[in-house]
């Protein structure tokens, strides 16, 4: 009989449990897995900085007294009414298609209850989400699926969609199981397939090309509204420079912990950069530009407390903009699901096959039942619950940096705790002067 | 009838004079010179004639109006049109009809690449040759072609019709050729009667469209996704 080992049984680092299970599941089906959300992997992000405080160098303002102003003027660039928001935190796009009408619904609810803008996504615009929001942001994507020059006219801003911090180079995703009677109808595809947007714009491939589409469409609205451009994080640098110099009023930045309704796992944990990477380049493009500031730049991807804004805004952004983190406070992943997750094969916290349509929050679903599970009322003021502690959490560090404004937070306000952060973020590791890199 | 001349007035005074004006005013509008954008953004049923050639995206985003271009057009002529008509005398550039929900469009000469490019309603006739990726993603609508269709032709086609008299330099993946049955030459021949096409013989066209194959991901089909 052999003879029983004294050591513990020792897993590989490389072959993982969850790489071993997605490699039979590989095996076992054919086909890449498919989910959505954005980066589940540990990247370097907000949690690396600190902010310093004041202290005898810089004096606070008292917490609960002086004010601290967060409203934001987005695209007065060449528009003639840019948005003016209450809070620099928007919330991002999301088509109908992937979520639900009651889910489009209580996004603009909350968003609006709060001041802030919401925005369409690849589908186009519904009634309940125009309804429901005051400032509505409508998506050009490259499916141009339901875009129409009625709804254009209706939109309070534009956004060109370059690109996604989940998929930089690659389309939307929307499985037969969503695409219902009116999906297809807003999408004119046929019920059930399987729905593979493009990747690049059918009409424009380019700056030079996007400088003549950004004209096209002032020229549509009358140069009443924004103009955004949203690209993936991926060179920051370049890419906001080139949006600026093609004339857009705001750039968006979203770095690869945004989310998605749907796409392959490899794509969204292997393309891209972190959020955390993009901002400096993506300030230090304007400003050489002389555009910071007057070209307004959000920043999205894993955005997720009051800490996160103020560090985005500190490092130089004048808005941030959420998408997962308001599914969350609408209800996805609720714990209170857990059984109904346990009969996916997941669990509260970990559900990520949106693009299946079960979701028990009924929030990713287009399934009837499912989707009255989520009340637009109770959605949209826990979103705006969830927006208010978010700012309230912002100004608390801005004040305690002593700035009245969260949009005089700056880089000097920040340390590092990681040498990657520290030359990612652009300041220095925590306790030196040291910002790697410079 | 309307002249509206680019020698006095701007890009944006003409746009605004055309979104702003009423149904079945005529306008005529002189020295394009090219320029980017015109007539774009029209909801009336009002007609614009324009002499000389145009830039990027004449006519994009249009409903109701007839819109003709003495000339030649560049890139992503009526794009995202909704419903009118748009005719070219000359020659189209890349992308001509590119996601038009309705309408149609009639080019006399030829159309550059990607020619009705994710197209979702539109009609678009072509009476020269069309260049490669023609109807690439194209969803709805009908594209005829009385010329040559280059490389690709229909690639990743969803339900529109594409109809080609000519040589076809080769099929993209999933379109196929189809049979012309007799509600599809009826179709055509609606399609060509409502642009006042008449000169042609419809024993000349092919149809072409798609196999399908691809709506739902089959693993089998994995070398071509």
């Amino acid at each position: 009989m052999k003879k029983k080992s004294i050591t513990e049984p020792r897993t590989s680092y490389t072959f993982d449990a969850y790489t071993n299970s997605e490699i039979r599941r590989a095996a076992e089906t054919g086909i890449y897995d498919i989910r959505g959300g954005g980066s589940k992997r540990n990247l370097p992000n907000f949690d690396d900085l600190l902010f310093l405080g004041a202290s005898i160098s810089r004096y606070p303002l008292e917490g609960y007294r002086e004010a601290c102003n967060t409203k934001v003027i987005l695209g007065d660039r060449f528009s003639s009414n840019p948005l003016n928001l209450e809070i620099p935190i928007t919330i991002a796009g999301m088509s109908f298609g992937a979520l639900s009408a009651q889910a489009k619904e209580a996004l603009g609810r909350g968003a609006s209850l709060v001041g802030t803008s919401t925005t369409t996504g690849d589908g186009g615009m519904t009634k309940e989400e125009r309804g429901h929001s005051k400032q509505l942001v409508y998506q050009l994507l490259p499916s141009r699926y339901g875009m129409n020059p009625d709804d254009l006219r209706k939109a309070d801003a534009i956004e060109i969609v370059v690109g996604q911090g989940a998929k930089p180079g690659g389309g939307g995703m929307l499985l037969g199981q969503k695409i219902n009677d009116r999906v297809a109808e807003m999408r004119t595809l046929p019920k059930g397939i399987d729905q593979r947007s493009p990747c690049r714009h059918p009409d424009w491939t380019g700056p030079d090309d996007m400088e003549i589409k950004i004209l096209e469409l002032r020229e549509i609205t009358g140069w009443k509204v924004p103009i955004f451009v949203k690209v993936a994080g991926s060179r920051p640098y370049y890419d906001v420079a080139l949006a600026a110099k093609s004339g857009a009023d705001v750039v968006v930045v979203d770095g690869m912990q945004g989310g998605t309704a749907a796409t392959q796992e490899v794509f969204i944990e292997n393309v891209g950069i972190p959020t955390l990477a993009c901002v400096r380049p993506a300030v230090r493009a304007l400003q050489e530009l002389g555009l910071h500031r007057k070209v307004q730049l959000i920043v999205s991807g894993g955005i997720r407390n009051g800490a996160d804004v103020a560090k985005a805004l500190a490092l130089g952004a004048d808005a941030v903009s959420i998408g997962s983190a308001a599914l969350i406070a609408l209800g996805d992943n609720d714990p209170r699901y857990q059984k109904d997750y346990e009969k996916l094969g997941t669990t509260a916290g970990s559900f990520d096959d949106w693009h299946e349509g079960l979701d028990p929050a009924g929030i990713t679903t287009q399934d009837k039942k499912l989707a009255k599970r989520l009340d637009p009322k109770l959605g949209g003021r826990r979103l705006a619950n969830y927006l208010n502690v978010m700012t309230m959490e912002a100004q608390t560090i801005a004040r305690a940096c002593g700035k009245n404004d969260l949009r005089n937070l700056e880089p000097e306000d920040l340390c590092a705790l990681t040498v990657e952060s520290a030359a990612m973020a652009g300041v220095p590791l925590a306790g030196t002067n040291w910002i790697p890199g410079t | 009838m309307h002249i509206l001349d680019f020698n006095k007035l701007s890009l944006r005074d003409i746009n605004k004079t055309l979104q702003g004006s009423d149904k079945n005013d005529f306008f005529s509008i002189r020295n394009p010179k090219g320029s980017h954008a015109l007539a774009v953004g029209i909801n009336k049923k009002i007609t614009v004639k324009v002499v000389g050639s145009v830039g990027y995206y004449c006519a994009g985003m249009n409903k109701f109006s007839d819109i003709k271009v003495e000339g030649s057009a560049g890139p992503g002529l009526g794009e995202n049109m909704m419903s009118g008509n748009i005719h070219v005398t000359g020659d189209v550039s890349q992308y001509a009809g590119a996601s038009g929900h309705g309408g149609s469009i009639l080019v006399d000469g030829n159309a550059s690449s990607r020619c009705g490019i994710s197209m979702k309603g539109v009609d678009i006739i072509i009476k020269g040759n069309v260049g490669h990726m023609s109807a690439f993603m194209a969803q709805r609508g009908n594209l005829v072609i009385f010329g040559d269709a280059g490389h690709a032709l229909g690639d990743s086609i969803y339900e529109a019709n594409i109809y080609v008299a000519g040589e076809v330099a080769s099929l993209g993946t999933d379109c196929i050729e189809k049979k012309m049955t007799k509600k599809h030459l009826s179709n055509l021949e609606n399609i060509l009667s409502n642009a006042n096409v008449s000169d042609y013989n419809p024993d000349t066209f092919r149809r072409f469209g798609s196999a399908r194959s691809l709506y739902n991901f089959k693993v089998d089909n994995a070398k071509i996704y």
